[in-house]
């Protein structure tokens, strides 16, 4: 498998990258002492590095030719573990009973901490969700989604801040809002051809975080607004502990009301709509699908779970400004879908729960976060598409009778 | 009167920048019909080797046009090196794979590069060595146009030159129109499409790291972060005048640049990057074919 040919090819390639990282890598100047570090050893991991991670894609791939070898001999099609569970609805009761046990409890075994890292893993949950809607069913890049979570944070501190409305009176509000400044957003870009929406969203999303950072008198500017309410528990003042108890439990019911909604969303009327519309427009629309409508429909439904997650955000925070609702944050949420697999549903929540609890708990990785979050989404593009856990299209087999 | 002409000259002045990275974008997106998002990323790259280069150089005590040779040239080499290094990996592969993949890989690769640089070298703001003299003959006019002003513009409309004559008149650039017209046809007679798109992404990555030197020594300061907003203005000139043509793009950030200049002047500083992001809003709702693009129409 490795002969001298292929080892050689591997040494170039490394070589080659020692040389494309040795300014950046090698060389760091203090342009004010005026002094210059050479550090080769980064030179030395480089090159090692890259010789370990070509060796490993060539045997990553040497192994799959081999199955796919194996597979023409055999015709056998092998889903998903997790698929094969969902499939028989005996076996997925279970599963979800247990996993809903588990759900539940985890508060009373877990401490307060570790329950207000899980509130964020489902608050990503729920966003990868949405944002799923947008560039996993309809097929829609949207790059400005963090803008959608902004509105819905904001518009529930700023209601809070200045009328005091309560957070269960601004969830809905927040989450209309967003899915309003989604159809706005969405009515004229519609029409544009996927690159370009993805170009126009990131662009939307900037202005929007640059006015809500230079509107001083709007939203009070880059130092943001602190001292927001937590929710009320039937109009008492909950403490800390168990207004993070109760968050946790909000958040769950919210999640699994979105799980159900998304999952009707996907065999429906407009699912399937989307579906057809992201493989193929024009024939979609000689079929007489109404093209700039289902579009729509489908922005502002990704756009109001952002802002119904950014409202749980604020309340969550206390404390909101515009440095949370950076292009980054966008990008996070875009890995969490393309890791999962877009367009599935139980691929978004692990991949969600990998890319947002993996980090919390290797701290000492955390640096190298977004640079790993770069890496998957290229990674995941080149060598596998369909995502971690990929969807099964719905198929109908003909019976003959 | 002076204030107006001030502003005009550093609208010129940005627009000469925005053209060599919009010249990237717009290049590549004629040949593969990709954004390619990490131009910023590759812009960013070119002014950190051009800072180290130079900041080495200057610590050991070379003369300043010695300087300013090499750190050029050095900016130019990395830069074409990561542009085709980036091609390699995360396009190529994807070259018949839906549209919406290599637009996510080049995301990710934008990511990456930014994280990389911060990783590899620092997060703060780094002063950029100045370069350019002030030269004497500017003296009387020094309080509206200044001499980076002269060096930039008259470096954009030399490359600028040199580009229109390597794609009209050589053989590589000849393999580039033919490839961007219709890419099987050009394979069809003997082109080597991969060693075109190769050379597209070398050409344009170069172009941009010396822009990227060039606004360095200009602003006078580089961090990891500033591709990202350069790369989106860039791309916002290259749809405005028509992304595919290449004198598009270079009257598309001449454009860009003024606005930019005027609307900071004499609207509001604040809202510098929001002039930008609204004017590609814009352009792309009513023509998003742009000032001298063609219509593109879709065929089954």
């Amino acid at each position: 498998m490795f002969t001298l040919k292929e080892i050689k090819k591997t040494v170039l390639i490394s070589l080659w990258f020692v040389f494309l990282t040795f300014p950046l890598m090698v060389i760091k100047v203090d342009p004010i002492e005026k002094t210059v570090l050479w550090r080769w050893h980064n030179a030395l991991y480089v090159a090692i590095g890259i010789f370990c991670i070509r060796c490993l894609i060539e045997f990553f791939r040497h192994r799959k030719q081999q199955k796919e070898k194996k597979k023409k001999n055999s015709s056998d099609d092998s889903q998903a573990l997790i698929h094969r569970i969902l499939v028989d609805p005996r076996k997925r009761n279970i599963m979800l009973g247990v996993l809903l046990s588990l759900v539940v409890i985890f508060p009373f075994v877990f401490d307060t901490y570790q329950t207000n890292i899980m509130i964020t893993a489902l608050m990503y949950v729920v966003l990868g969700l949405g944002l799923n809607i947008v560039v996993g069913m309809a097929g829609l890049l949207d790059l400005g989604f963090v803008a959608f979570y902004a509105v819905g944070a904001y518009s529930y501190a700023l209601l809070n801040h200045h009328f005091g409305l309560g957070f269960w009176a601004v969830l809905p509000i927040g989450g209309g809002l967003a899915a309003f400044a989604g159809i706005l957003l969405g009515f004229p870009v519609l029409r544009l051809r996927g690159d370009y929406l993805a170009i126009v969203t990131l662009g939307f999303g900037e202005i929007i975080r640059l006015i809500l950072e230079n509107w001083n008198e709007f939203s009070m500017g880059p130092s943001g607004i602190s001292n927001i309410d937590r929710p009320y528990f039937f109009g008492i003042n909950l403490s800390l502990e168990h207004s993070i108890l109760y968050l946790y439990y909000i958040m769950i019911l919210f999640l699994i009301v979105t799980i159900f909604i998304v999952n009707r969303l996907q065999n429906s009327r407009l699912g399937r709509a989307w579906i057809a519309l992201r493989e193929d427009e024009i024939a979609c629309q000689a079929m007489g699908i109404d093209k700039r409508k289902t579009k729509l429909v489908a922005f502002a439904l990704g756009a109001f779970w952002a802002g119904v997650v950014g409202v749980i955000f604020a309340a969550k925070t206390t404390f909101i400004n515009p440095a949370s609702f950076t292009f980054l944050e966008s990008a996070i949420i875009l890995s969490i879908v393309v890791l999962g697999g877009m367009g599935s549903i139980v691929g978004v929540i692990f991949g969600a729960l990998i890319l947002i609890l993996l980090p919390e708990y290797l701290r000492a990785l955390s640096e190298y976060r977004m640079l790993a979050f770069g890496a998957i989404l290229v990674a995941m593009m080149v060598f596998r598409p369909q995502g971690l856990i990929s969807k099964i299209r719905r198929t109908y087999t003909f019976k003959q009778e | 009167m002076d204030y107006f002409i001030e502003l005009f000259c550093s609208g010129i002045t940005r627009g000469a920048i925005y053209a060599l990275i919009a010249l990237g974008y717009t290049m590549v997106y004629g040949i593969i019909g990709l954004i390619n998002f990490a131009h910023g990323e590759i812009y960013m790259i070119g002014a950190f080797t051009s800072f180290i280069v130079a900041t080495v150089l200057s610590i050991y005590g070379f003369p300043l046009l010695a300087i300013i040779v090499v750190a050029g040239v050095a900016a130019a080499v990395w830069s074409s090196a990561y542009g085709f290094t980036i091609e390699k990996i995360a396009y190529k592969p994807l070259r018949h794979a839906p549209r919406l993949s290599p637009l996510i890989s080049a995301i990710g690769m934008s990511i990456f590069l930014q994280n990389y640089v911060l990783l590899a070298q620092t997060s703060d703001f780094l002063p950029f060595p100045e370069l350019i003299p002030d030269f004497a003959f500017m003296e009387p006019i020094a309080h509206i146009v200044g001499s980076s002003d002269l060096v930039i513009l008259i470096t954009t409309t030399v490359v600028m030159i040199i580009l229109t004559f390597v794609i009209k008149f050589t053989r590589i650039g000849k393999a580039m129109r033919a490839t961007a017209q219709d890419r099987t046809m050009a394979m069809l007679v003997g082109i080597n499409v991969n060693n075109v798109i190769s050379a597209t992404f070398i050409i344009g990555s170069a172009l941009a790291a010396i822009g990227g030197m060039l606004i360095a020594s200009h602003i006078g300061q580089i961090n990891f972060y500033i591709g990202f907003i350069a790369g989106i203005k860039a791309f916002t000139a290259a749809v405005l005048g028509g992304i595919g043509s290449i004198p598009g793009a270079v009257l598309g950030s001449l454009v860009l640049g003024l606005t930019e200049s005027f609307a900071t002047g004499y609207v509001s500083s604040d809202y510098e990057d929001v002039f930008a992001f609204a004017l590609l809003v814009l352009i792309l709702i009513f023509k998003p074919s742009g000032l001298l693009g063609k219509d593109e129409t879709q065929k089954v």
